[in-house]
């Protein structure tokens, strides 16, 4: 199909600017369903998941100022959440069932949904086609078909949430046996079903997508595309799909011996259970094996968060301070280290699983290795705003608030890979404190940097700089006061996961706390609905484009007309020259010289 | 109505505010687009050092705040050298934070764009590269060392002297066996629990279990300076025995059984005394999502001393009297031929 709107013309060289006026190519207007909805065109494509992730984070935080008020105002009863919630908030209190499910539902959601189909599904389509110089992916079909598993496995997720028993409410982590038994908790009735149902659809949809984005970074990278020559955005994407398709297929068998087990009577994961008054029949399972095959693809989820978050920094940082990303090469040896050791460190999460502490130890060591390529990342980021010239654009705060966060999130993780710190640790607020920094605050911030910047390329307009500006400051500054005083609760050893706290006398005190925590939750959200109406206004109302490189930009996204037709440039797809970060003086008074420059006579390539 | 009345309220904000946001984009049009963005660019970078100042003055607030808030020493060895290694850590990675993000902000501020400056083209130096290697590499070899020490400490067999009690989660309480006078825990069976008479299906055919109690109030009572070992399990799903003032964890999996020792160094009367709360006292929290109950699944424990204990233990009935007022041993032998006879308090061993 993709061949019959593109128009080789010989005579468009790849001065794309004359291209921009020439709308003569021949074409076969498409039918709206395959233009806008079974569209194989990489840039609708990461539109479909970009709203759709966008339309499941306004509800999975949404869920998350439901329980927040809870947690911060135990004793106090809000009707508007019976509005909502119906039963579930009867008199306007959450159920404790309820509360469970909401905590599920706003973990699965997040994770899965948002920060990785939203996120590299949207940036992944978006950019691997455009900035390694490709009309398309490789199978345009199966990246279609990618995106609508997502949706199947969206649909399923979202009709768990009207079920009477309620969707699953064991954990966004589904721990058997309390997932695998329906006397254990009413969300592990049907909801759980749905749930499972959900996460395998979401599985496929993960492997088609990632296996077309390896491919296409390997095979479809136009001339003088060396991989060395790949902005780091692409070299984060391409170990972000690697990492999903080695990892999500463990989840997968995970999930199907659940299946199993809830189903078929198997003893995968049970064993010597007496619940609802009887001894069930099963013997000789494991419950800590769901652990490992859930944390086999669990652990490596968090990089396939963080990744496309880093790469997209790099760019944004680079672009905007108008200098080069520092030690391109170390940060993607930094890249592969994080990837390979994502691998060998899931255990991390089952210190106090009663494993070997032979064992454990081997995982302290590999996990705390983490943080050196970790170390290098951050210390380049640094490197590359010293002595810049750096334009605050809203990408480029979101992406200095990644790095920000990225060191705060990232420095409590070496408590909690040390497993005589997590010990104590474990499952108290500090671990909510640490992975919300890092892989929640910190990949949405790489995700926004990722939005304002590249919105002009995916609608030809501009989304408002002053309420990105607001939207970073408020967001920036709300992220720390929520999660920063929940560090301490944590050590204070406040568990979490409860729904009430006035019974312990060990935490009942932090009571005023929770409630100024959950203040700033409800603060922080509704700058995100501020962020969402910007985003949609802009689509329609936005100051238009009107140049192509508005950000003067080295890559060859850049190079395709504002409104690209699918198939990106009208004419040949351009050769490129140099490496990506050429930010220097061009000699015409540019500080900047884009990839599809050939080099000067006597210019070294870098 | 309220509702209606509160998203009109936050839509009309909305509003107001992207018309704000919308006009400074038409004045920046009217004054010049270069100019208002250079106006911009500086306001930004000293907004961006004043979110420094603040969050670095919120953080004093912030201590100041959970000052006598936090948890009062603590009560066993192995967690006071936790406490050691948490301080160290924190410094370390305290260092790092002051130093990263207050070069971040500054250097933002520093290198703000400015008219006619250009960026220094500086692509790549190995030497800083292995400098910012190594010298992480180093501080978590440090760290790591520290904390295998402390992980093998905590982990090491239990003292044979330790008194050993068993405790067993189910949604939503914790359930505690004492040994008795035999000292020795009697076998038990998931498939004999029964919640009428026999919580933790103990085999009475085992002699030894003629003699055991049974806590089934979560009231796990501890000597003073005698180690103990707990032997952890659960009835249905996965709970986790969370000690946070011995500073320890560990998961109640069904099917088996996990360990833990330690040994209690100061009473409740003395922490009481410690935090000046008359109220305290040791609380064991669930700490792995367990169901609806997880958050009110609490045990306690009290610390005293070895005449306080005994007299405790002495007013305790045995969990067979208790239950079986008028059952004889003879009549629960019965059901000692079922052939699937299965040693139930069977441990992991943590080598």
């Amino acid at each position: 199909m993709s061949n019959e709107i593109i128009i080789e013309g010989p005579n468009v060289a790849h001065g794309a600017e004359s291209a921009t006026d020439h709308h003569g190519h021949e074409h076969h207007e498409q039918h709206f369903i395959w233009k806008y909805i079974f569209s194989q065109d990489h840039k609708t494509i990461s539109k479909q998941f970009l709203i759709t992730g966008i339309i499941w984070a306004i509800i999975g935080s949404l869920f998350s100022v439901f329980f927040r008020l809870q947690l911060g105002f135990p004793d106090s009863t809000f009707p508007i959440m019976e509005k909502f919630l119906g039963e579930w908030a009867k008199g306007g209190k959450l159920s404790p069932e309820f509360y469970y499910a909401l905590v599920t539902m706003h973990g699965t959601i997040l994770v899965f949904f948002v920060l990785t189909a939203g996120l590299s599904g949207t940036f992944a389509n978006l950019l691997i086609p455009f900035q390694v110089g490709a009309r398309d992916m490789a199978s345009p079909f199966m990246n279609m078909l990618s995106y609508w598993f997502f949706f199947l496995a969206s649909i399923f997720m979202f009709t768990s949430l009207f079920v009477e028993t309620g969707p699953a409410s064991g954990g966004w982590t589904t721990y058997p046996p309390l997932s695998a038994l329906k006397e254990a908790s009413m969300g592990s009735g049907i909801g759980m079903d749905l749930w499972l149902i959900s996460m395998s659809l979401f599985v496929v949809s993960s492997l088609l997508g990632g296996l077309n984005y390896i491919v296409t970074i390997l095979n479809m990278r136009t001339k003088g595309m060396t991989m060395t020559r790949l902005p780091l955005t692409i070299w984060a994407l391409f170990f972000t799909a690697v990492l999903g398709v080695l990892s999500f297929p463990v989840l997968f068998s995970g999930l199907v011996l659940l299946i199993f087990d809830r189903n078929f009577g198997t003893s995968f994961y049970l064993s010597e259970i007496f619940i609802g008054g009887k001894a069930l029949p099963h013997i000789g399972g494991s419950a800590i094996l769901y652990q490992h095959l859930f944390w086999f693809l669990g652990h490596p989820e968090v990089y396939i968060i963080m990744l496309p978050g880093m790469g997209m920094a790099s760019e944004v940082l680079s672009t905007n301070a108008r200098k080069p990303i520092f030690g391109y090469f170390a940060m993607i040896i930094s890249l592969v280290g994080i990837t390979l050791l994502a691998f060998v460190v899931w255990a991390h999460h089952m210190f106090v699983t009663g494993m070997s502490p032979f064992l454990g130890s081997i995982f302290v060591l590999l996990t705390l290795l983490i943080a050196v390529p970790s170390a290098v990342k951050v210390f380049n980021w640094l490197t590359t705003i010293w002595r810049a010239n750096i334009r605050f654009t809203p990408a480029m705060l979101f992406a200095l608030g990644f790095v920000s966060l990225f060191i705060s999130g990232g420095l409590t993780g070496i408590f909690l890979g040390n497993s005589a710190l997590d010990i104590h640790l474990h499952d108290t607020y500090f671990v909510v404190a640490h992975f919300h920094i890092v892989m929640g605050v910190s990949a949405f911030f790489g995700m926004f940097a990722g939005i304002y910047h590249w919105f002009p390329k995916m609608f030809g307009r501009f989304m408002n700089n002053t309420v990105g500006y607001i939207h970073f400051f408020i967001t920036f500054i709300g992220a720390y006061l929520i999660f920063w005083p929940m560090h301490y609760e944590g050590i204070a050893g406040m568990p979490r996961r409860y729904y009430d706290y006035s019974a312990w006398e060990s935490f009942k005190h932090f009571q005023g706390i929770n409630a100024f925590i959950s203040i700033m939750a409800m603060i922080v959200f509704f700058t995100q609905l501020l962020f969402v109406m910007n985003f949609i206004v802009s689509i329609f109302r936005g100051r238009k484009m009107t140049t192509l490189n508005p950000w003067g930009s080295t890559t060859l996204e850049w190079t395709t007309p504002i409104h690209p037709e699918h198939g990106n440039w009208p004419g040949e797809i351009p050769e490129v020259y140099r490496w990506p970060y050429d930010y220097k003086d061009d000699g015409n008074g540019n500080d900047f010289i884009p990839q599809t420059t050939p080099l000067r006579p006597g210019e070294e390539s870098h | 109505m309220s509702v209606f009345i509160i998203i009109t309220l936050i839509a009309l904000v909305f509003i107001i505010i992207y018309q704000i946001g919308k006009a400074s984009e038409y004045a920046t049009v009217l004054r010049g687009e270069e100019k208002v963005k250079a106006q911009t660019n500086r306001t930004i970078a000293l907004l961006l050092v004043v979110v420094f100042v603040l969050g670095m003055w919120g953080i004093w607030k912030c201590n100041q705040l959970f000052d006598g808030k936090m948890l009062p020493i603590a009560a066993c060895k192995t967690g006071e050298n936790f406490d050691f290694m948490f301080s160290i850590t924190v410094m370390v990675t305290g260092v790092v934070f002051f130093l990263t993000q207050a070069v971040l902000f500054w250097f933002c501020f520093k290198y703000q764009a400015k008219d006619k400056q250009t960026s220094f083209y500086f692509p790549h130096n190995n030497k800083l590269e292995i400098i910012w290697t190594t010298i992480p590499a180093i501080a978590m070899a440090i760290l790591v060392a520290i904390g295998l020490k402390n992980w093998f400490d905590v982990t090491s067999p239990a003292p044979p002297d330790a008194k050993v009690i068993e405790i067993v989660g189910k949604q939503f309480n914790w359930l505690v066996r004492y040994p008795g006078k035999d000292n020795e825990l009697g076998k038990r069976d998931f498939r004999k629990i029964n919640d009428a008479n026999n919580v933790l299906g103990l085999d009475w055919t085992d002699p030894h279990n003629m003699d055991d109690i049974i806590s089934q109030n979560g009231e796990l009572h501890l000597v003073i300076g005698k180690p103990v070992k707990l032997l952890i399990g659960s009835r249905d799903v996965i709970h986790d025995v969370g000690l946070p003032h011995f500073r320890l964890k560990m998961d109640a999996v069904p099917g088996i059984t996990t360990t833990l020792w330690f040994t209690p160094s100061i009473t409740t009367e003395q922490m009481k005394a410690i935090t000046h709360n008359p109220d305290f006292v040791y609380e064991i929290s669930c700490d792995q999502l367990c169901g609806k109950g997880h958050y009110s699944m609490r045990g306690t424990i009290i610390v005293e001393t070895q005449a306080e204990y005994d007299k405790w233990m002495a007013s305790q009935p045995s969990y067979y009297a208790g239950n079986n007022p008028s059952a004889a041993p003879a009549a629960a032998g019965a059901p000692a031929s079922d052939s699937t006879k299965k040693e139930s308090v069977k441990e992991v061993t943590m080598k």
